[in-house]
């Protein structure tokens, strides 16, 4: 190959490169931006907001002690779920919703790390204690789906599974009638 | 030329007898979880043997692998004697010491924590610091490489470093600095609690330590296998290397931009706001760039091979690669499983996609293809390409491994696929055993068992690569000339300071890795309250 040719084809080989190069990067931009849009135009976006509690007195005062765990249909029509997962259960073990509602799910570990899983939704978030997560939901369709616990939490943690029961909206508001917390636990 | 052979072959033997261990136990877990092992489950047996299987794949395997590799390039790239070969092998002692160190409270059902530790959850102290003893192992190895080019650069002021050797450190000094992290984690958060010495701990801020390490470290492995795309497969098939600087910029940008994007590890997890979540997001989207150029770069490279063997044509060209070359053949196999890997874990990192499959079996799925699979299937091609200059003698059992390849890849996709979609269906992952029972979960009971069948064909393919490098050791005795690197295309006579020197980027992936970390670590060391008591993992 004679010097000429060699310099010939280097300029192809850094042309073609950069065209490559370029493209990669405009593949990588758009990733970017597509999240970014999803993110503040359809508010789908982890949770911003970091609060915590000491999970050595949950049972005792504030937010998640045992009679105010489980779903509360609030004022504005809105229903708000509060559930505590320890080593090998949840608390309420079976949350009962409304189907066709904005849910917010408030949920705190009392022991190791846990995490929440509704199969066949979006709904997945960890349990880390010390922190309170929060998490939208929101279920189109009535019936039963399993909440396995999704974060190793030593030897129990294959056993730890719950439930939510998403029951038709009118019968929820009739059960929510007598006020508290309800929960669909042994039913 | 390799004068320290014995040096290498110890790193390379101990590698794949622990890899062999814990192939043999992952096989063991498969089953025992599907619907066809189930009268064997016991829980606590399984996340005994979970903790060792990831310990070994995670920290121990691929660490020897690389510094065992990378003390072959120091000599072969450098053509130079290793210099401090007696650290080299306290490295490795340390190595030993420390792997026995933690797989004894392993053994005993004392550390059952799995490799990522989980806190508040503590398991025997012995465990991490059998951890730590392989980190400084492997650091001494980093300070090696450090060492033996700038040995070389005196010797050679100015010459452009050898592609393979300029990799390698990059890839050393990747792996020095994504190790602070869990490094960080264990001295000033867990370790003192296992000890003994305090009795809480800030689970969410040992979280955040862990996933400054847990991304990069996949980088980490994944760094010999892309020196091998660029620097053996193109010699090994006939062809050149499309283009030295090209491999460079890769390099280059793993080193930048694979450390400061962890925390998209801890998406679903709420001491970590939404801001940082989303820097780290998008910065997990442009690692997919020195990738996506490797892609580019290795298919053109392999494309010199063939039009140089008369391939013609738009695609033509495919079919007059040699593809009964055993690296032929790895390269392919890795190709493919990093291309569904790749896809995997663009979902994971989209800061909205990752809520469909968040610690599912779907990720489990994805980093097998990604390590077991592109990643590991290239390990086997260095040893195979490595073993007849380390043991003066040739492998003649080039169908054997075919064989021993072709079934690791179909393997992988058996095993890993059903794990993708069982992980769609929401399966969580770490469980160790299912109630195929349940009408809800009956379905997945086929993907589990399909699964399971990977597992094994995985475990035959092991079995296999470990026997045709044992009777490598006792073939006929041939000469093996001296280890050669791939050449470019255009072989660089200079070489910009910045694509031939790694301070400059070293210090990028510190101050970047501090931007992205900083805040949120120090916000949550300030905070009170966080700590909550530790939970010792078989303390009855």
């Amino acid at each position: 190959m004679s010097t000429e040719e060699a310099h010939g084809s280097a300029e192809v080989a850094a042309r073609v490169e950069r065209r490559w190069a370029t493209i990669a990067v405009i593949i990588i931009v758009m990733m970017a931006l597509l999240a970014a849009f999803a993110g503040i135009h359809r508010a789908t976006m982890p949770q911003p907001r970091v609060e915590i509690i000491d999970p050595s007195r949950l049972h005792l005062s504030g937010e998640f002690v045992e009679s105010n765990l489980g779903s509360v249909l609030e004022a504005n029509g809105n229903v708000t779920v509060r559930a505590i997962g320890q080593q090998y259960s949840f608390t309420p073990s079976c949350i009962v919703v409304p189907n066709d509602t904005p849910i917010t799910l408030r949920a705190t570990s009392a022991d190791v790390v846990h995490g929440i899983l509704v199969q066949g939704t979006n709904v997945n978030t960890m349990l880390v204690p010390g922190y309170i997560s929060e998490q939208p939901m929101r279920f189109a369709k009535t019936g039963d789906y399993l909440m396995p616990c999704q974060e190793f939490c030593a030897f129990g943690h294959e056993g730890m599974w719950g439930k939510v029961k998403v029951i038709d909206k009118t019968d929820f508001a009739d059960r929510a009638k007598g006020g508290g917390r309800l929960s669909c636990v042994g039913e | 030329m390799l004068v320290n052979r014995k040096l290498i072959l110890a790193h390379f033997w101990l590698a794949f007898a622990v890899f062999g261990i814990a192939l043999t136990l992952g096989a063991w877990q498969m089953f025992i979880r599907s619907p066809i092992g189930t009268w064997l489950s016991n829980p606590e047996l399984y996340y005994r043997s979970l903790t060792a299987h990831g310990t070994v794949m995670g920290y121990v395997f691929p660490t020897l692998v690389a510094m065992g590799f990378g003390y072959a390039i120091s000599e072969a790239a450098l053509r130079q004697r290793l210099v401090g070969v007696r650290w080299a092998w306290a490295g490795f002692w340390l190595i030993v010491a420390g792997s026995i160190m933690a797989v004894i409270p392993i053994a005993l059902g004392r550390a059952s924590v799995l490799y990522t530790f989980y806190p508040p959850l503590i398991g025997n102290v012995f465990y991490y610091l059998g951890v730590v003893l392989v980190v400084v192992g492997s650091w001494i190895w980093v300070a090696l490489m450090s060492v033996n080019l700038s040995v070389w650069r005196k010797a050679n002021p100015g010459a452009p470093v050898p592609l393979a050797m300029f990799a390698n450190v990059a890839g050393s000094y990747l792996w020095a600095w994504t190790a602070v992290g869990a490094a960080l984690e264990l001295l000033l958060q867990i370790i003192p609690v296992a000890a003994g010495l305090k009795t809480t701990i800030d689970a969410g801020l040992a979280r955040v330590f862990f996933s400054w390490t847990l991304h990069a470290i996949v980088y980490f492995w994944l760094m010999p296998t892309y020196i091998a795309y660029y620097t053996i497969v193109p010699r090994a098939i006939g062809g050149r290397v499309y283009s030295d600087s090209m491999a460079r910029i890769a390099f280059i940008l793993f080193l930048v931009v694979a450390m400061p994007i962890g925390m998209h590890h801890t998406f679903a997890d709420p001491q970590v706001g939404a801001g940082f979540k989303f820097i780290h997001s998008a910065f997990t989207a442009l690692v997919a760039l020195p990738t996506l150029l490797t892609v580019f770069t290795i298919c053109a490279s392999v494309e010199i091979a063939a039009r140089l063997r008369g391939g013609r044509g738009m695609f033509g060209w495919i079919g007059a690669l040699p593809w009964d070359n055993p690296m032929m053949l790895a390269l392919a196999f890795s190709f493919v499983m990093l291309g569904f890997g790749g896809a995997g874990g663009l979902i994971n990192m989209s800061y909205q996609l990752d809520a469909s499959i968040h610690n599912t079996q779907w990720i489990t799925g994805h980093f097998h293809l990604i390590f077991g699979g592109a990643i590991v299937i290239m390990y086997f091609a260095i040893a195979y390409d490595l073993w007849p200059h380390l043991t003066g003698r040739e492998l003649i059992d080039l169908r054997l491994i075919r064989i021993q390849l072709w079934l690791w890849f179909v393997g992988m996709i058996v095993t890993t696929f059903p794990w993708h979609w069982v992980g769609i269906l929401g399966m969580p992952r770490r469980m160790a055993y299912f109630d195929f029972g349940d009408p809800a979960i009956a379905p997945q009971a086929l993907s589990v068992t399909l699964s399971a069948i990977g597992g094994f064909v995985l475990l035959v393919s092991g079995i296999m690569f470990i026997v045709i490098l044992a009777r490598g050791m006792r073939a006929p005795q041939a000469d093996t000339g001296p280890y050669q690197f791939a050449l470019a295309v255009h072989q660089p006579a200079t070489v910009p300071v910045a694509l031939n020197t790694h301070g400059l980027w070293v210090a990028l992936m510190i101050v970047l890795t501090l931007t992205n970390y900083g805040y949120p670590i120090v916000t949550l060391a300030l905070s009170e309250g966080t700590s909550v008591p530790a939970v010792y993992v078989g303390a009855q």
